[in-house]
């Protein structure tokens, strides 16, 4: 076994060793007043970071690997937190501000009885089902129609657009009964743990950390496969594909399924961290944002989304409150100089510095590839 | 007339793109084992054809029939592709990102299914099968290598290697010495004449010297304006004065 696999799943494990656990145990038993004490705003901070590299990897599942730039990835995000937004409403039970059964947002629009979709969401199991099922029906039928019509490109990427923009508008809507421009908020309880204790946070945070790790490893062994290499090959040169035999369509479509799975993943993990969810999170620039962090980071990798996310989101919340005016200038100029300068990325900057180090202290390098073959042209 | 054994029979095949007649009432029949080649100027229509044959475009009206049963007319690539026609493109069209040896996985015959490609591992069959191929067509020092950084005359080798490893009935191979040196041509020849009989093969080729490498004593088709001008062997072909006025006297003809 090569050395580049082995080094990178100890990196993986390190970190997550690291962040899964070293992390939250210095916030639940250093003093609060030690230097080792990582606050709960810090967990809470990270687990939306971690969150959003879940987002990240479903994007980069489809743009990095399969050569799909989908912008509806903030559609099933939202999506995700949507479903289990609507159980911790109903978990708020006589909590709200009208000390009613109902969310708070249908009694002031004078409903008296709950919807009957609402139902479903009063049992955790079941929305945790749902959580997956509605983004992932949603993907099949939009994809189903739009890979049948063979619709490629910058056509699939506007498609996408729109219908995240559409869900928007929809769920901007009173009448939808999602809360309009409102959303979902002033959560009590998830699965009888208090909200707003540091110790559901902090558990939250750690699932957040474990679906990532194992959304990671899930998306590693997918890669791998040979569905990896068709996906590959579909990104590269679509029509030999279908010359192979391959119908490009399906695999699309399924890859396109799993995709919003997992950004549903973590928007439902990203929900009850950030307290709220709202139709703004479903905009087509929140999935622009997330194909940044992906091309920052580095597309075609599945840690360099990650990173990517991590890395641009922690510059956000510093620049936000630092330097707002100048915040989209930063991050636009970011995505700039990385096109331009560095298009595999922030995680090839190691491999950069090797290469570079490696040419330096051994000038005539014997191990230096020799250069390509052009392709011979006979004269004919 | 149309129930007769051959692999490929095309009848009365029309198709216009923009009021452009590329290929008007074209007949065409191959027996199973042929190495058939078809040559013809430029804009004869060589392209079209196989376009048609292999579900890129769809005939405006005729019938293209495989084996007897399968109308191609009406299927898409893929469909067509698992029937057994394996095709190699004008300009070699090898997956460049993926060494020689995974774009043989792509290509090996077996199951096109979404699932089957999650759980697919190589048998022992199918590698006893790559190892031979790979000899065959010269690469199997190349066999980690990524396809893309392979010379022009490799690329073209693998792209013929990965119709074999589909177990292709139906071999179309498009200007396979189109950009080759003479060496290059010349063993591309033999690969094609080694692997006649076993398969059946139509080549597309302007190159005469090559041409007559691989049709000694076979049929050879001359197509000019969508329609095939005459058939046989390529001594008889090269010396028809309608094929000569093709070629050499097309400026007269117009």
């Amino acid at each position: 076994m090569n050395p580049q696999p082995r080094r990178e799943i100890f990196a993986a494990g390190a970190l997550a060793l690291l962040l899964l656990v070293l992390m939250p145990a210095l916030n639940a038993w250093a003093p609060e007043d030690s230097f080792f004490y990582v606050s709960n705003f810090t967990i809470n901070v990270w687990g939306k970071y971690l969150a959003y590299g879940i987002l990240a990897i479903s994007v980069d599942l489809l743009w990095g690997f399969t050569g799909l730039l989908s912008l509806g990835q903030a559609l099933f995000f939202s999506l995700g937190g949507y479903m289990l937004g609507m159980h911790l409403m109903l978990m708020i039970g006589k909590l709200g501000q009208y000390k009613s059964d109902l969310p708070d947002f249908m009694v002031f629009l004078g409903h008296t009885f709950l919807p009957t979709f609402w139902r479903p969401f009063y049992s955790f199991g079941v929305t945790a089902l749902l959580v997956f099922l509605v983004p992932m029906l949603l993907a099949k039928g939009f994809g189903y129609l739009a890979f049948r019509s063979r619709i490629k490109g910058v056509y699939f990427s506007i498609l996408t657009q729109a219908l995240t923009y559409g869900a928007s508008l929809m769920f901007f809507r009173n009448d939808m009964l999602m809360g309009g421009n409102n959303g979902f908020t002033d959560f009590k309880f998830l699965l009888g743990g208090d909200m707003r204790s540091a110790a559901t946070q902090r558990t939250l945070y750690i699932c957040t950390g474990i679906a990532l790790l194992a959304v990671y490893f899930g998306c590693r062994w997918l890669t791998r496969t040979k569905f990896g290499l068709i996906q590959r090959a579909i990104r590269d040169s679509e029509t030999r594909v279908l010359f192979s035999g391959y119908s490009a369509a399906n695999y699309k479509l399924f890859v396109f399924v799993v995709a919003a799975g997992i950004a549903a993943l973590g928007g439902a993990l990203y929900v009850p961290q950030v307290g709220i969810i709202n139709p703004s999170e479903m905009t087509p620039d929140k999935s622009l944002e997330a194909v940044v962090w992906v091309a920052v980071g580095g597309r075609g990798t599945l840690v360099g989304p990650v990173l990517g996310a991590v890395v641009i989101n922690a510059l956000k919340s510093w620049a936000t409150r630092a330097i707002p005016d100048m915040w989209l200038i930063l991050l636009g100029s970011m995505f700039l100089l990385v096109v331009l300068f560095l298009p595999k990325g922030l995680i090839s900057v190691p491999g950069l510095i090797r290469d570079f180090l490696q040419r330096h202290r051994k000038p005539a390098s014997p191990e230096t590839p020799a250069p390509t073959p052009a392709p011979k042209v006979s004269a004919s | 007339m149309s129930q007769k054994p051959f692999l490929l029979a095309a009848e009365g095949v029309n198709k216009s793109f923009d009021g452009f007649k590329a290929i008007r009432d074209l007949n065409f029949y191959l027996e199973k084992g042929e190495l058939r080649t078809v040559i013809g100027p430029n804009g004869a229509g060589k392209t079209t054809f196989l376009d048609l044959i292999t579900g890129r475009t769809q005939p405006d009206t005729g019938k293209i029939e495989f084996e007897g049963t399968h109308d191609l007319g009406s299927m898409s690539e893929h469909e067509i592709y698992r029937l057994g026609i394996g095709r190699k493109f004008q300009t070699p069209t090898v997956y460049t990102d993926h060494t020689v040896a995974e774009n043989l996985v792509l290509s090996l015959a077996g199951s096109r299914g979404v699932f089957a490609s999650l759980f697919f591992k190589l048998n022992s069959e199918q590698k006893d099968k790559m190892e031979e191929i790979l000899k065959t067509i010269n690469l199997t020092a190349h066999r980690d290598r990524k396809a893309g950084t392979l010379a022009h005359g490799q690329k073209q080798w693998l792209e013929i290697g990965m119709l074999l490893a589909q177990d292709a009935k139906l071999l179309l191979v498009d200007e396979p010495a189109a950009g080759m040196t003479d060496e290059e041509t010349a063993r591309t020849g033999e690969l094609l004449l080694s692997l006649a009989g076993k398969h059946t093969i139509v080549v597309i080729e302007h190159d005469m010297v090559f041409v007559r490498q691989i049709s000694l004593g076979r049929k050879v088709t001359v197509l000019h304006q969508g329609s095939v001008l005459c058939e046989g062997p390529v001594d008889s072909v090269q010396a028809d004065p309608r094929v000569i006025e093709v070629y050499l006297g097309r400026k007269h003809a117009r």
